[in-house]
């Protein structure tokens, strides 16, 4: 039934020893303790459980944690250096890019994938990156805001 | 200033004990629910209110302030600003100062956090209880100085003598080794508030760090020793009964522990996995007794009901009224049932421990959730003890929270700590739905435009934001309520949903205004403004057309622009959105959405435009696609699959303007600009197409089948709408047009 599973989770080299077939995303709050990644729906339609794999944003309810073996996980908990932000942390925070906070873990690791991809999006870019992940709040225009400015900053701008 | 009266009631009393566990210090009891408060709530929760101190502000040892409350941060930017306000009254850094939020163990009770309730209600009785702490540390500090008060003043958490900085006495000096407890009977007085420092200016969240790296803990989030996670048995159906059930295949699973209580049946696990596999491992079957009724059926079967009645609103002479009028004007708007859909569900986490139950809970209402539980389990209110972490968003949806039982009930059964984390099927589910409902209007206008009549009738939708508002000489304004004893309509439950209510009325409302405007062939902004006499409401429409750049012109005029007017929870809102509609997929797309809202001194306007800009986003939703989908008591919407809620694309340029009014007591802006966002859509695609909606939402089915009968009215030249009254002969004078209720059936 179990099996060892080897993967990196958040920079650091990680053996598990566990049911295979269990969802990724509860295997990453209940054994690692990262409850960071929220759950929301369970089909893959919020966006609140993303987790970025080998740097592609992935929903975390929708897969088995033998999926990620030998790959790179990267959970909220994961972004940025020690109490030094992630740009695009940063940027929600200055950005107001929040409310109730939800959403915000899976809307940050969907961002950092994005830019991975695309440095230097438009706007609508960053909205089509981002239409997947849901809000009820109502951040979105903020959240675009801080994603567009955290854009500058990783490019070595200023930003806002 | 007051003295140290004691708190009247029992449940006071009990509530004392909580200042044990602060230690030693200054306590300040106060009572921020003033009558005024009071009734602004619904009467179901008014008479739950007491005159208790239900806040206290604790000055410690150390010179820190805390405020505990029973209210809590659900997004709405609370914590930041009632924490701004006492660094501000006290003359101390933020950091200095602490919010204990929602802890029914340390806070005094609370009614419960309903959005626009909390700055609005909270904020002019803290206010004027941090002066009162003023006052209490300045005559503390006169004492021990030998320096009459007067000369005090309260400087950077000190005392001190006036020009004389040197003399001086700090908080914690004068809190160390006292244990002083006074009550303060404050009243909330208008003040000059522009001397604040803090205060009405742009704060940015301060729990925001923890939201941003995940730290922030919602309830889910937590673990305790043992605990165990549950997936709950639930019917199909509402109204499905339990006929049988085989347990066999659940129990089956190692690791997996089945429990029943009669109809109440779980499984449980350390593992989530392996509960939510033995759920589905459950064999069970049902018998049904459903209402007869759909959301296709739900109209017409809300207009066939009996109800109680009452008028809200009676003005002028209803009888002789269409006299005056040259033109009425008869329609019927419809409202659907809609989904809260945090994205956090319903969850609480539950243990006992020596007959003691302590709850976790995602939660609006934690003394609520406690009462609850004190009945549930025959216990009292020192057993009982909810916390309330971070709370994933609620909207009135976490007013019930159902979740919190069910976790006390397992934990009771396991002997251990039990996590109930609701899936999104439940929570759409056990929601409780904003109702689906029925206005009626019937209106009519002068030779000169002026409205002159307005007989308006609310079906199950309430009266928030049912007011005329306009200037109109014969008003009736009539309330229809469920009576379950004669006819059942809702086949689930319902609540309140953000600024409950007020958008089916607004969206009635302003609709049928707008028809008016059309019909006497005037600029809706020019004869909105021409029948109003309230200054604030003519304010915020002129602030909103200054924003927007609005140029006024005769409807339909093809440009796509639309306005609504309102208000909610006291305060005063316009609204402009300006439309694209694709005449051959019927597909609206909001381009513009401009806001401008009177909403009294605004404490934190930072997060003031922050609510503003959530409710315009969120009022797309059931303005453009939200409508629960349901047969009898099966809902059909599970999930996000099928129920859309707005998205990044849907997001039109948002522009919004706070009203400088920092004379005014502050007023509730978590809710008021979602109620306008309905109308002005809708007006705004009778402007681009002369195709008028009747009913919320506005989907590109039906935004087609009223374009055809906009269309087919008009090749009969019936463009323009309204019929003549009747005389009191009984006679038709005039011709009389088709009736324009049709179209809104046909768009069903
Ligand atoms: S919880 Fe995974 S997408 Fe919603
Ligand atoms: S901030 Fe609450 S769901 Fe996005």
């Amino acid at each position: 039934m179990e099996e060892t599973i080897r993967f990196k989770l958040n920079g650091r080299d990680t053996e598990l020893v566990n049911d295979p077939n269990q969802i990724l995303l509860w295997v990453l709050r209940n054994h690692f303790g990262l409850t960071g990644t929220k759950f929301g729906c369970g089909i893959g339609f919020c966006g609140s459980c993303t987790v970025l794999i080998d740097n592609e944003p992935v929903r975390s309810c929708m897969i088995p944690v033998s999926d990620v073996a030998g790959k790179s996980v990267v959970t909220i908990e994961g972004l940025g250096e020690g109490e030094e932000l992630h740009p695009v942390q940063q940027a929600f925070i200055d950005h107001d890019a929040l409310q109730c906070g939800f959403c915000t873990p899976g809307m940050i690791v969907t961002a950092v994938g994005l830019l991975g991809k695309n440095p230097s999006p438009t706007r609508d870019e960053i909205a089509a990156g981002l239409e997947e992940n849901l809000c009820r709040c109502g951040a979105h225009t903020r959240i675009i805001d801080a994603v567009e400015d955290a854009a500058v900053k990783i490019r070595g701008g200023k930003g806002k | 200033m007051t003295t140290g009266k004691n708190p009247s009631s029992v449940r006071g009393m009990k509530r004392r004990s909580f200042v044990k566990a602060l230690g030693g210090g200054i306590v300040l009891f106060f009572a921020p629910w003033s009558a005024l408060d009071l009734m602004a709530l619904p009467a179901e929760q008014r008479r739950t209110l007491t005159k208790d101190y239900n806040a206290f502000l604790h000055i410690a040892e150390d010179g820190t302030v805390s405020c505990f409350t029973g209210k809590i941060e659900m997004g709405q930017g609370i914590i930041t600003s009632l924490a701004q306000m006492m660094a501000e009254e006290l003359n101390i850094p933020l950091k200095s100062v602490r919010m204990v939020m929602g802890d029914t163990e340390l806070c005094p009770w609370d009614a419960g956090t309903w959005g626009s309730l909390t700055t609005r209600a909270f904020g002019p009785a803290m206010r004027a209880a941090l002066a009162e702490a003023r006052a209490v540390l300045t005559e503390m500090a006169s004492e021990k100085l030998g320096i009459e008060a007067g000369r005090l003043e309260v400087i950077d958490g000190k005392v001190a003598e006036k020009g004389n900085p040197s003399v001086s006495v700090s908080y914690a000096e004068l809190a160390k080794g006292k244990k002083l407890e006074r009550y303060l009977d404050v009243k909330p007085l208008p003040e000059d508030y522009r001397e604040y420092t803090i205060v009405g200016r742009p704060l940015k969240h301060s729990d925001a760090f923890d939201k941003v790296t995940g730290r922030a803990k919602y309830t889910g989030d937590l673990v305790l020793p043992g605990m165990l996670h549950a997936r709950i048995l639930r019917p199909p159906s509402h109204g499905a009964r339990l006929v049988s059930v085989d347990l066999s295949a659940a129990q089956a699973i190692e690791g997996v522990k089945v429990l029943r209580d009669g109809d109440f049946i779980a499984v449980v696990s350390e593992n989530r996995d392996l509960a939510d596999l033995a759920v589905v491992r459950i064999n069970a079957e049902y018998s049904f007794d459903e209402l007869n009724v759909s959301d296709s059926t739900i109209f017409e079967y809300i207009t066939r009901g009996e109800y109680r009645e009452n008028t809200v609103t009676e003005a002028g002479d209803m009888m002789a009224a269409p006299q005056q009028c040259d033109r009425l004007f008869e329609h019927e708007y419809h409202d659907p049932y809609l989904a809260h859909a945090p994205i956090e569900p319903h969850t609480a986490l539950a243990r006992w421990e020596d007959g003691k139950l302590t709850v976790w809970a995602s939660t609006q209402s934690p003394f609520g959730l406690q009462d609850t539980l004190v009945r549930e389990f025959g216990t009292s209110l020192e057993n009982v003890r909810v916390i309330t972490p971070h709370v994933g968003g609620g909207f009135g949806g976490k007013s019930p929270s159902q979740q919190g039982v069910e976790a006390a009930r397992l934990a009771r059964m396991t002997g251990r700590p039990v996590m109930v984390a609701w899936t999104r099927e439940e929570e759409f589910m056990y929601d409780s739905f904003h109702p689906a409902s029925v206005i009626r209007v019937k209106s009519g206008l002068d030779k000169e435009g002026k409205i002159m009549m307005w007989d308006y009738n609310i079906f199950l939708a309430g009266t928030r934001g049912s007011e005329a508002t306009y200037d109109i000489p014969n008003v009736k304004i009539t309330n229809y309520r469920e009576d379950r004893t004669k006819y059942r309509v809702h086949p689930f439950a319902t609540g309140a949903w953000r600024a409950p209510n007020n958008n089916t009325n607004t969206f009635a409302r302003e609709t049928q205004i707008d028809i008016m405007a059309a019909a006497a062939g005037n600029d809706p902004l020019e004869f909105r403004l021409r029948n109003l006499k309230d200054e604030k409401m003519i304010a915020v429409l002129k602030a909103v057309a200054d924003r927007f750049g609005y140029i006024p012109g005769k409807t339909p005029s093809g440009r796509g622009i639309g306005i609504s007017c309102g208000t909610d929870a006291g305060t005063w809102v316009a609204h402009i959105a300006e439309v694209k509609v694709d005449t051959t997929t019927g597909k609206v797309k909001v381009v513009r959405l401009t806001c401008a809202q009177d909403m009294g001194l605004c404490v934190n306007p930072q997060g003031a435009l922050l609510q503003m800009e959530g409710c315009l986003t969120m009022g797309l939703g059931y303005t453009l696609a939200e409508e629960l989908r349901f047969e009898g008591g099966n809902i059909k919407d599970r999930n996000f699959d099928s129920y859309d809620i707005p998205r990044f694309s849907w997001l039109p340029k948002l522009e919004c303007v706070i009203m400088d009014r920092q004379d005014q007591p502050p007023q509730g802006g978590g809710e008021p600009a979602i109620i306008g966002v309905g109308a002005a859509v809708g007006n705004a695609i009778f402007d681009a197409t002369g195709a008028r909606l009747f009913r919320v939402p506005f989907t590109p089915e039906r935004v087609l089948k009223a374009i055809a009968v906009s269309e087919g009215l008009r090749s009969e030249g019936l463009m323009s709408e309204g019929h003549k009254p009747e005389s009191p002969e009984g006679q038709v004078k005039g011709r009389r047009l088709k009736r324009p209720k049709r179209q809104k059936r046909m768009t069903n």
